[in-house]
């Protein structure tokens, strides 16, 4: 990342927002208590028919998904090469590395042994490559670590202009270094997401006598990515009408209406590989004909559609707040569609059935309190926001 | 746009639609288990005494699943789960029941082994028994989620010894599994697969008129270790026994997954492609901005 004219926001750390967040942390840590000392069983509403719920569904393959807006602008800039939009670079990579941080904290409460996860990048010799989750469970803990390193000029540029002499120092010699070794970072944070984003979709290939066939196809690891990409567009907007509102900096209508426009087309890719996909494995009449699964596949297929139309629309590219309601849909959209393959479309069979407990819930809020008072923190304290230059 | 990924991508998945995704198997490239082992489960003969969902247990030192009843404890496990590797249930259709026999079947092509991240499931390379190593997992789960017949479960209710369970044959009993030797009746038999299949043939022709002609897990799901001979009246299907096609369940994944990823030229051309354009495309937006890049 080169200079911006991002800058710290600034202001009182502790707020009453600030407070409410400590609040739900708290909770979630009452929780999470019970899933250390208690185990999954004692938490969660989780069993042998359903071994995943909304701690995979959401928390980390939606959650990941939302955090791709820095994937999503990093395309746009470095691969297509449209430099008006570096500015949006920082904050959205700063959003993917807690993002994708939250993720891996719901990791460590969601496996039975978590004590063991050093070994899946260690043991490499034991590596099955066959495995999709394999290669998901590499790539982020990879992506995690090339996250934090894209971000690291903006805490750098700060040490730099700081009083501490050491950080200052450190920042002096590290900076140059990381700067002319910045384009094969970046690619490697394009190649990461590329990767297991596809793969979150491919895991499921693996369960083919147990998805329903409106999900299971071979095009899960291209859906899966094309529309995580669509999501961090979307995601891209929702942060910076926000940002805008909250911190009163410049709302980039212009601009945003453009990302927005970039998210459409990724849907109309999607839309068209998804229907046509069905058509093709000779599955229209399932549309129709599968009760409540038809529901969830209109449901999903009328949101999405409904997103791209908003954001294609004249009207849109010049009204944040139309903007903003269309990047929701988009984002509900991308949700629905995870939630499907993950929980709603998955048939263990025997009567199985699952709702998630309280304390998943809790745990859930907890985890999202924290990544966005960690937000909060960095972007008040260092450069990330405001880089959007005046025109 | 992602360049060769895509295209890389697009092909093999060309390749999986174009003859309708879910064909069956072009065979993956087949382990031999020549000496695979396994059971012989013969509904007809069952009785439901239930002596080898007990010694199952003994064997394999899995504490009882207390029912009470009346203030009366009964030691009843009424499906398979971390502290039962080994079940009878009684399946009906109409007037017909028939006892079924519940557990590993030891897929030739097992998707829990496929979709483990370590190999903490493997196949003994000569025996075929799908084998569990507690040092490698790490409690993911993906296991349970693919596995066609709900087989592998979880110790939910343990915070620190979390672990899957699952039939693993009595792998640690020189005797072998304690199923088949405690059973009165022969209706569970053990030996090689080989054998087990001309046991079934044996007992098909001896008594047509008993059995359904099909031997189950002789090609379902790609072939698997255990097989099961089903009552006239009660074909597979009747006794609960999931219709999982005869490709086997990684076939799917196989194909695309291991398509994409095939020695791993995708990723590595694609990272070359990214480094290369991020790398022209950066220079050319700090000389268009008219600025050095990075420090000032």
């Amino acid at each position: 990342m080169s200079e911006t004219a991002a800058r710290p926001i600034g202001g009182r750390i502790v707020t009453p927002f600030f407070l409410f967040l400590l609040a739900l942390w708290a909770l979630g840590t009452v929780a999470g208590l019970q899933r250390w000392f208690g185990g999954l069983g004692a938490a969660t509403a989780m069993s042998d028919g359903y071994p995943w719920g909304i701690w995979i569904a959401l928390d980390v393959v939606v959650g990941t998904a939302l955090a791709c807006g820095g994937y999503a602008v990093a395309l746009l800039v470095y691969i297509f090469n449209r430099g008006q939009y570096h500015p949006l670079v920082r904050p959205a990579l700063l959003t993917s590395a807690l993002g994708y941080s939250t993720a891996a904290v719901a990791i460590a409460f969601d496996v039975g042994r978590y004590w063991g996860l050093w070994k899946v990048p260690f043991y490499v010799g034991s590596w099955n490559l066959r495995s999709a989750l394999l290669e998901v469970a590499l790539c982020v803990m990879s992506y995690i670590v090339v996250l934090w390193v894209e971000v690291s000029p903006a805490f750098l540029e700060r040490f730099r202009d700081g009083k501490n002499e050491g950080l200052r120092r450190l920042a002096e010699s590290v900076g140059p270094r990381l700067e002319r070794a910045l384009p094969f970072i970046i690619a490697l944070g394009l190649l990461l997401p590329t990767m297991h984003q596809s793969s979150l979709g491919s895991i499921w290939l693996l369960a083919a006598s147990k998805l329903h066939r409106l999900w299971l196809t071979p095009w899960l690891p291209f859906l899966f990515l094309v529309s995580c990409i669509a999501m961090g567009y979307a995601m891209v907007v929702i942060e910076h009408t926000f940002a805008a509102r909250a911190f009163r900096l410049r709302q980039e209508t212009q601009m945003l209406g453009r990302i927005g426009l970039a998210a459409a087309w990724m849907v109309v890719v999607y839309l068209v590989v998804r229907i046509v996909d069905v058509v093709w494995r000779g599955q229209f009449q399932a549309i129709f004909s599968s009760g409540r699964f038809s529901f969830l596949f209109l449901a999903e297929t009328a949101l999405w559609v409904a997103a791209a139309a908003l954001l294609f629309s004249r009207r849109t590219r010049a009204d944040a707040g139309q903007q903003l309601r269309a990047a929701f849909l988009l984002i509900a959209a991308g949700v629905l569609y995870r939630f499907n393959t993950y929980l709603f479309a998955f048939q263990p069979g025997y009567g199985w059935t699952y709702f998630p407990s309280v304390q998943e819930i809790v745990i859930t809020f907890g985890l999202v309190a924290t990544e966005t008072m960690a937000f909060l923190v960095i972007v008040k304290k260092f450069p990330f926001l405001g880089g959007v230059p005046a025109r | 746009m992602t360049g060769m990924r895509r295209r890389t991508a697009l092909k093999v998945l060309a390749g999986g639609v174009g003859a309708s995704a879910l064909r069956p198997a072009q065979a993956l490239e087949q382990p031999a288990y020549p000496d695979a082992v396994g059971l012989l489960y013969d509904s007809t003969r069952c009785i439901g005494c239930r002596a080898c969902v007990t010694w199952c247990k003994r064997a394999n030192e899995l504490p009882d699943d207390e029912m009470n009843i009346n203030g009366v404890p009964y030691n009843a496990p009424v499906d398979l789960s971390s502290t039962t590797k080994n079940i009878i249930r009684v399946a009906k259709d109409g007037d017909h029941t028939a006892f079924v026999k519940g557990g590993c079947m030891h897929c030739t092509e097992p998707a829990c082994v496929n979709a483990c991240m370590i190999g903490a499931l493997k196949k003994n390379p000569t025996t075929g028994v799908v084998a569990y190593n507690v040092d490698l997992c790490v409690g993911c789960r993906y296991c349970q989620v693919v596995c066609p017949f709900n087989v592998p479960k979880f110790t939910w209710h343990s915070a620190f010894n979390s672990r899957i369970v699952k039939c693993e044959l009595c792998r640690h009993l020189p005797e072998g599994p304690a199923c088949a030797r405690v059973c009165p009746r022969q209706a569970i038999v053990t030996g090689k697969v080989t054998e087990l299949k001309a046991e079934a043939r044996r007992r098909l022709s001896a008594q047509p008129a008993a059995y359904h002609p099909q031997v189950y897990g002789e090609r379902e799901a790609g072939g698997t270790q255990v097989l099961y001979l089903a009552p006239a009246a009660m074909p597979p299907d009747k006794l609960g026994l999931p219709n999982v096609g005869d490709a086997p369940i990684p076939t799917l994944s196989h194909e695309i997954h291991g398509g994409i990823y095939k020695a791993g030229i995708a990723p590595v051309a694609l990272y070359a492609a990214f480094a290369f354009v991020t790398w022209k495309n950066r220079r050319s937006q700090a000389a268009g901005s008219g600025k050095e890049e990075g420090h000032k």
